[in-house]
């Protein structure tokens, strides 16, 4: 089976599939000028989904059978009704994954602001995961980028699938062991410099941009950070700061390789009000050693001047570990077939893009 | 019986054709088209089923004065039009 990779953007969701070493080709795009906030093709069923945000008409979500490009409207993520004026409302889908191998028909979401929704029927509907939502804690809890806090990274354990690990902008690092029915504020280490210093390391504040595990050693993993980058080897209980990465320790966006936790790659800015490539070259950072060092890929990638921002979601690898693709605000799209030794851009006149996320077959 | 119209934009994500529906007020008139279609209830109203933020109704010419409850008494003839604001982008 060919490799593909979902590309959600401002201005629709486009497809490119892998035909050849090094040759990609992008097919007719769906939901061409709606903004797609999130994608997924679920590996158990092979399902596809597609998250939008159509602004007047507000949250959507569709699913496509396998095997088919027949998109069908489903329910969307919807808080129930609080019968208070300004009772919550999903703002935007900005997290779906899988649950575990055990649970086929189960999915989880993440969404601004702040809740987070299990479906159990493949998305037919959801319920909000109240005892997450009704923590006192979530008093703290604000808005990063967006006006409201936000799920934006869940961390389903491949081998223990009632232990779900999730990342908050800003509300920091979040686990449960039961599946959802209890929730424990975990990142101890987590450092925010933009809070007063007696309050740097309080874990309900931090602005995790980004959380990502390995899935062959899941408690092994790794976080891009407002304040910079992190590592976790327990799961996310406690973090180590990694400093002095050059060009610099800031970004939205982290991928880890699926059978190695030691390899990692980001894709850095300046920042944090500028937000573009420093010197306006293009770089992606990789790390084979556990964030001892780090090596700036640039083979490819424009050396300036560039402007290219990648968002949280919008640098994956694929299953085998070697094929890696990132996009840009501006519309650009590259892809490595060598671990980020060497790029290929794909396209320079993509619409923004908020979403890549290679299709993952385990 | 009033007549409900809705946005042609609406018409790219799902079918809506005018209705007529014997109701009082706009309330009334929404929750029996959204009877008959219930996918509809989404795009207009939000999860705590208030007028989504750029989403106008008018009456008879006229935009409603309540956003929140919609509440706006309807005549038997009336014309209610479903429209969305404008955006740039």
């Amino acid at each position: 089976m060919n490799q593909k990779l979902r590309i959600g953007t401002r201005k629709g969701l486009f497809v490119y599939e892998r035909t050849g070493k090094g040759q990609w080709r992008c097919g007719v795009p769906d939901f061409l000028g709606d903004p797609v906030s999130m994608v997924l093709r679920d590996p158990r069923n092979g399902n596809k989904y597609t998250a939008l945000n159509l602004g007047h008409f507000g949250v959507k979500l569709h699913r496509a059978e396998s095997g088919s490009r027949e998109w069908t409207e489903i329910d969307a993520p919807k808080f129930p009704k609080s019968g208070d004026e300004d009772g919550p409302a999903v703002d935007l889908i900005w997290e779906l994954v899988p649950g575990g191998a055990d649970q086929p028909d189960t999915l989880w979401a993440g969404t601004i602001p702040g809740g987070l929704f299990k479906s159990t029927d493949r998305g037919e509907s959801w319920t909000l995961i109240e005892p997450l939502w009704n923590r006192p804690e979530r008093a703290n809890w604000f808005g990063g980028g967006y006006d409201k806090p936000g799920i934006h990274s869940i961390c389903v354990h491949p081998n223990n699938t009632r232990c779900v690990r999730l990342a908050i902008s800003c509300g920091g690092v979040w686990e449960s062991q039961d599946a959802g029915d209890t929730w424990t504020q975990t990142g101890q280490g987590l450092r925010a410099a933009f809070l007063p210093p007696d309050q740097a390391y309080n874990p309900v504040s931090q602005d995790p941009h980004r959380m990502v595990s390995c899935p062959a050693s899941p408690d092994h993993m790794w976080i891009q950070h407002h304040n910079g980058i992190f590592r976790s080897d327990d799961g996310g209980h406690r973090w180590t700061e990694i400093t002095d990465v050059p060009p610099s320790v800031f970004g939205f966006a982290v991928a880890v390789h699926p059978q190695d936790p030691n390899t990692a790659w980001f894709a850095p800015a300046i920042k944090d009000e500028r937000r573009v490539p420093v010197d306006g070259k293009l770089i992606i950072n990789r790390t084979r050693d556990g964030g001892k060092s780090f090596t700036a890929l640039s083979n490819g990638l424009p050396q300036g001047p560039a402007y290219d921002l990648t968002y949280r979601h919008s640098l994956d690898v694929d299953d085998s570990g070697d094929i890696l693709a990132f996009g840009s605000t501006t519309g650009g799209l590259w892809v490595s077939e060598d671990q980020g030794d060497h790029w290929q851009c794909l396209s320079e006149h993509l619409p923004p893009i908020y979403v890549v996320r290679f299709d993952k077959h385990f | 019986m009033a007549t409900v119209t809705f946005t042609n934009n609406l018409k790219r994500y799902l079918s809506c054709p005018p209705q007529a529906v014997p109701a009082g007020t706009v309330a009334e008139a929404l929750q029996r088209v959204f009877a008959d279609n219930a996918r509809l209830a989404g795009y207009i109203l939000d999860d705590q089923d208030r007028l989504r933020k750029n989403i106008a109704i008018f009456v008879d010419g006229q935009m409603v004065q309540d956003r929140l409850h919609l509440t706006d008494a309807l005549q038997p003839d009336s014309e209610v039009h479903v429209l969305q604001a404008l955006s740039g982008g």
